[in-house]
């Protein structure tokens, strides 16, 4: 039998294969000149560079946004964190990075609106299985007026 | 370099940012949020024109503060966004030592920094927090 409804709308795990070039790339776009990032043959990640976990989700597979009824028009991004359990992922890394919606929580906006504030944890485990790092983000969906 | 409880961080600016900074940051990090990039979509937001990536300034304090204590060293890393920043806006990295300690889990010795970019506006664009390796 095939998956249910609710398994099949649980974003999956997918992989994350760290590459020299990306790290040289988003190193210089955040203003590094240092030859750690951009000469090292296998150099450390920075520390928000897990945010481009984004280029390796599956385009238009399950979000752990999926059935908030986000209005993205009113989505400020609030706070990103990014922990790592040792030594940051190095260029040669495969991670598998898997998603989830760790909380949605509502409160009155000033105006009389709702606001929301949702959270969205990332896993990032290497090639043994271990967890090396974890992001976690929070938006906040601002002013919905009262219905 | 030996650090320690209260030390201040030597500040670092980035900046004058561009426009051209903005693409830059949203092609290497897959965000392309048409509100940093698009004029006419930014202003229909009701934004007088675009405005940067809070991860692209998160970007500029990373590099500072790995730059002065070392890319592998990184254990933790938050930032919290407070002001937009927007072209022509030159930040300004600081950074002091709030505790050095020996970290419970991993017996690590580590330092927790305090971190902020501001703006030439003296605004706060990101207020955060930081754990090293030492």
């Amino acid at each position: 039998m095939s998956a249910t409804p609710a398994d099949a709308n649980q974003p999956r795990p997918f992989q994350m294969p760290i590459e020299r070039g990306k790290v040289r790339e988003f190193a210089r776009a955040t203003g590094s000149k240092s030859a750690d990032y951009l000469d090292a043959p296998n150099p450390p990640v920075p520390p928000t560079f897990l945010r481009t976990a984004a280029f390796w989700a599956t385009e238009g597979g399950p979000s752990p946004l999926q059935g908030l009824d986000l209005n993205l028009r009113r989505i400020l991004h609030g706070e990103q964190e990014y922990e790592f359990f040792g030594p940051p992922p190095r260029a040669g890394d495969v991670l598998t990075v898997q998603p989830r919606l760790e909380s949605v929580s509502e409160k009155e906006g000033k105006r009389g609106g709702t606001m929301r504030f949702i959270s969205v944890v990332e896993d990032f485990t290497d090639e043994s299985g271990r967890l090396v790092a974890q992001g976690r983000s929070t938006l906040i969906e601002t002013g919905k007026a009262p219905e | 370099m030996s650090h320690s409880e209260g030390d201040v961080l030597e500040e670092r600016v980035f900046g004058p940012v561009t426009r051209t900074d903005f693409v830059r940051y949203q092609g290497a990090s897959g965000d392309f949020n048409p509100i940093h990039h698009d004029e006419i979509f930014a202003q229909s937001a009701g934004f007088p024109t675009v405005f940067s990536v809070g991860m692209l300034q998160a970007g500029y304090l990373a590099t500072y503060v790995t730059d002065l204590l070392g890319p592998d060293n990184v254990r933790r890393f938050k930032v919290q966004f407070r002001e937009q920043v927007w072209p022509d806006d030159v930040l300004t990295c600081n950074g002091t030592v709030v505790a050095v300690r020996t970290d419970a889990t991993t017996g690590e010795k580590v330092a927790d920094l305090a971190l902020e970019v501001r703006t030439q506006r003296g605004a706060t664009a990101i207020r955060a927090e930081a754990t090293f390796a030492l």
